[in-house]
């Protein structure tokens, strides 16, 4: 069925024209605009853009698909010599699944959790009578192999929460292969992914797409993963084509502004050291144990001290417990043992015994704006409660504090305070939530994940925003993040989690400078670079290193 | 108000049919001593009269006017209904909120105690209490409001559970907002539109259980006007080819499609459901 015909080189898809309309309310608007697409045989094209930059959509339209309340309007789409904008659905049925695969971002919702992931991958290669079951799963095994699943002759038999996220994006791009389809759409498949899991996946992915000659579209915002991927770059903003060329010369040489600030975006660094700490620590969490009731404990004898002024950042992967130590501080979650200490005085552990002012001292902002956020408040009402509830302001005086707030947010007051939050993008939605910690007049404010539900560019725009006002009122913060981007741009400090107990915690300079804890190293290391030859390099070094006989720390994903 | 309009004007036919109805119905429950021909309990003619001039409709059993016992029916089993209604989302709504919010042993206290009223068969349990304590208005009304409540308690939980998790119930709490705050402004808003939809179906449900046990004699009792008992009181009819009987369970039938068509559209329209054409 799948025919192999055609060399490399050959056009296998090519779009013409395309545009493509949303649904928003009751209007159409045009998302996409006017885009040409040409995809060779073998070639793995990246498609770059922040949200809203109609990547995801015209990665769909390769398949001829639209999502629901999107249509297609107008432009060709031809795929190895056929139309897919006349093609009958039954037709087009018999294409997606055995020559153009979809993988998408995440691969935890992307899977049906009542069945084994050998079962759903067999699926299409029964469906389009490519191959029989137990061929199918013969390859499947095989293809596990290729990808460096761990036990690749029993993992196909596990159902999907029993594998972890990395192993199960991984296992989705095999059902991608299993047809041996002619080009595969990834999705932003390593976003969801901790550094250390991404690397693997992308490496995985790259090498079957080599073996297997496939041609890739690849979807992502991030222009250091899509350096390591792709033959061919296209920069995508608000649905128009900014700027399209060879991968490697466009990374050296862009030619546009806008790529020009993609590719700058994690070079903001923090201005001046403060000095080191000479009073007592600010916050002080010591021997802090905790657990969310039975056995497993997921803090183990965390303590550090946090100064006056200062950034300390809480770094590590999902799991590594740094979320439960801020909910330790803010008393959402007691500890076991150990306590936490503001100003040298302990607080009580549970935030329902702490006093109004002990509550007002540490304010958190949280990782996604569009929850933190009660949808049916106005901006006036957000920023003004915490003014009205713990200092007392009211009336007048509250609506003048809650302009200023907003001014020092860089937000116009008369354009914003009578808005609710679904009026606002996300990156304003998160300067709202700064605002309403600021509101408090705290000491402390605590960063759960702060930019990481944003695009890139916005995400510097706040992390800049944060650095400001942390020079203009000299409040502390507690950065928790896995980025480690983030870490270098606004740290003083920096702890290093792993597994509940903290592996290594000091001042920026001295842990971003070798020799590091091994796990650091891992983590460091795994960042990904705009250098295209950044994943071969660290790929051919970590493998002479192992060969050498040094021992490395696994990827905790193997 | 003109967004109200707005949204009006895009509502479904059946939407419109149902608000129709509805407007109808409240407006005759107002107006029934100026619009009902004679007085409620007034005996105007021999039993059982047909159709014809001076009596629209025919007289009942004892002979009063069909047309007048519809008309104040209406005011008195949709007013009836209406109240236990609110009665019942009173409490169910607090508690279920309550239970959400505080949890711990508050929640699972409430959740039994639910358990156990639902667990005994809603008519059987209301005949059983009424028998007991006799069957007055008031008495009629915390009844069945305090069975309904069990269901209403149990959505306000379901729906509340989504959003107490969310990130800005957790910033109210670290504030330090006492509980009535978590409840009527953070959580209560966002699970409005649920709970007005289910209001509307819980209406229907109420009024036809009162129309039931007023059927068997146990609801709102003579002389009062009610559309339950009068199917009861003119069933004999039934035998002689007559519709009659027919008309206040017609009433009964017709309300209660048109409060489901409007909630229909009301859920459709805060759920966010689209036609994937």
């Amino acid at each position: 069925m799948t025919s192999k015909g055609g060399e490399k080189g050959d056009v296998l898809l090519e779009m013409r024209g395309l545009c493509i309309e949303g649904q928003s309310e009751d209007k159409w608007n045009e998302i996409v605009h006017d885009i040409d697409l040409t995809l060779h045989r073998g070639e793995v094209l990246g498609l770059i853009g922040e949200s809203g930059a109609g990547k995801s959509t015209i990665g769909i339209a390769s398949m001829g698909f639209a999502r629901p309340g999107c249509r297609i309007t107008s432009g060709s789409i031809v795929f190895d010599g056929m139309d897919l904008r006349t093609m009958s659905d039954g037709k087009l049925r018999r294409l997606r699944g055995s020559r153009i695969a979809y993988v998408a971002q995440s691969a935890a919702a992307a899977f049906n959790p009542a069945h084994k992931l050998i079962d759903q991958y067999t699926e299409t290669p029964v469906q389009h009578r490519v191959k029989p079951k137990a061929e199918a799963e013969q390859d499947a095994i095989a293809l596990y192999r290729r990808l460096r699943l761990p036990d690749p002759d029993n993992i196909g038999f596990r159902y999907p929460h029993q594998v972890s996220g990395g192993q199960l994006q991984r296992a989705m791009t095999a059902m991608a292969m299993a047809c041996r389809p002619d080009l595969i759409v990834f999705d932003e498949p390593t976003t969801a992914l901790d550094v250390t899991t991404q690397i693997e996946v992308l490496a995985a992915i790259r090498d079957v797409v080599e073996e297997f000659h496939t041609a890739a579209i690849y979807i992502t915002h991030d222009l250091a993963v899509v350096a390591q991927m792709a033959d061919r770059i296209m920069v995508l903003q608000y649905g128009d084509l900014v700027e399209e060329g060879d991968a490697r010369e466009m990374l050296a040489n862009p030619k546009e502004e806008y790529t020009r600030r993609l590719l700058a975006v994690r070079s903001f660094r923090k201005e001046e050291e403060p000095p080191a700490m000479a009073d007592p620590p600010l916050l002080e969490i010591r021997d802090v144990t905790a657990s969310y009731g039975g056995e497993v404990v997921v803090l183990e004898d965390i303590s550090m001290k946090i100064g006056r002024g200062r950034t300390v950042a809480v770094v590590g992967e999902s799991g590594s417990g740094k979320s439960t130590a801020a909910r330790v501080i803010t008393g959402l979650l007691p500890p076991i043992k150990g306590s936490v200490l503001f100003k040298g005085e302990e607080l009580p552990a549970s935030y329902k015994k702490r006093s109004t002012d002990q509550l007002r001292h540490v304010q958190m902002i949280y990782q996604s704006p569009d929850v933190a956020l009660n949808p049916r408040q106005r901006i006036r009402d957000i920023i003004g409660r915490p003014l009205e509830f713990y200092l007392g302001i009211k009336g007048k005086r509250k609506t003048e504090r809650t302009r200023e707030l907003l001014q020092m947010i860089e937000m116009d007051p008369d354009e914003f305070m009578d808005r609710l939050p679904g009026e606002l993008s996300g990156g304003q939605k998160q300067r709202i939530c700064i605002a309403r910690a600021l509101a408090a007049d705290p000491e402390v404010i605590i960063c759960d994940e702060v930019t990481s539900a944003l695009d890139q560019l916005v995400a510097e725009e706040i992390l800049k925003l944060l650095q400001r006002l942390q020079n203009e009122l000299g409040v502390t913060y507690l950065f928790i993040t896995h980025d480690l981007a983030t870490v270098k741009a606004i740290a003083d400090e920096i702890v290093v989690m792993l597994q509940g107990r903290i592996v290594e915690q000091g001042p920026k300079q001295d842990i971003l400078t070798p020799p590091h804890d091994p796990y650091t190293d891992l983590l460091l290391s795994s960042v990904p670079e705009m250098d295209p030859d950044w994943m071969d390099n660290l790929l051919a070094d970590r493998a002479a290193r192992k060969a050498r006989g040094e021992k490395l720390m696994e990827t905790g994903d193997q | 108000m003109a967004q109200i309009w707005k949204h009006l004007k895009s509502a479904p036919p059946t939407a419109i049919f149902g608000l129709l109805v509805i407007v109808v119905y409240t407006f005759v429950a107002f107006a029934a001593p100026i619009l009902a021909p004679y007085g409620e309990y007034e005996i105007v003619g021999s039993q059982f009269e047909l159709w014809g001039e001076g009596f629209i409709l025919g007289t009942d059993h004892l002979g009063r006017d069909m047309l007048t016992r519809l008309i104040y029916g209406a005011r008195n089993t949709i007013g009836i209904a209406f109240i236990t209604t609110c009665l019942a989302f009173l409490i169910g709504g607090i508690l279920g909120l309550l239970a959400t919010t505080l949890g711990g042993w508050v929640d699972m206290l409430l959740g039994r105690m639910v358990d156990v009223l639902m667990a005994i068969p809603i008519l059987i349990f209301a005949l059983l209490i009424l028998t007991i304590t006799g069957t007055s208005q008031p008495v009629l009304i915390v009844v069945i409001a305090v069975l309904d409540s069990t269901r209403v308690f149990r959505l306000a939980r379901a729906v509340s559970m989504n959003i107490v998790v969310l990130d800005f119930v957790e910033a109210a709490k670290l504030r330090g907002e006492g509980t009535w705050w978590i409840i009527t402004r953070e959580i209560l808003p966002n699970s409005l539109a649920p709970l007005i939809a289910e209001f509307g179906l819980r209406f229907c449900f109420v009024f036809l259980f009162i129309s039931a046990l007023s059927f068997l004699g146990l609801g709102i009792q003579p002389p009062t006007a009610d559309w339950g008992s009068m199917v009861r009181e003119t069933a004999t009819l039934i035998a002689y080819e007559d519709i009659t009987p027919l008309l206040p369970a017609g009433a009964i039938a017709l309300l209660t499609v048109g409060v489901n068509f409007v909630v229909d559209w009301f859920l459709h329209k805060t759920s966010g459901i689209r036609d994937d054409k």
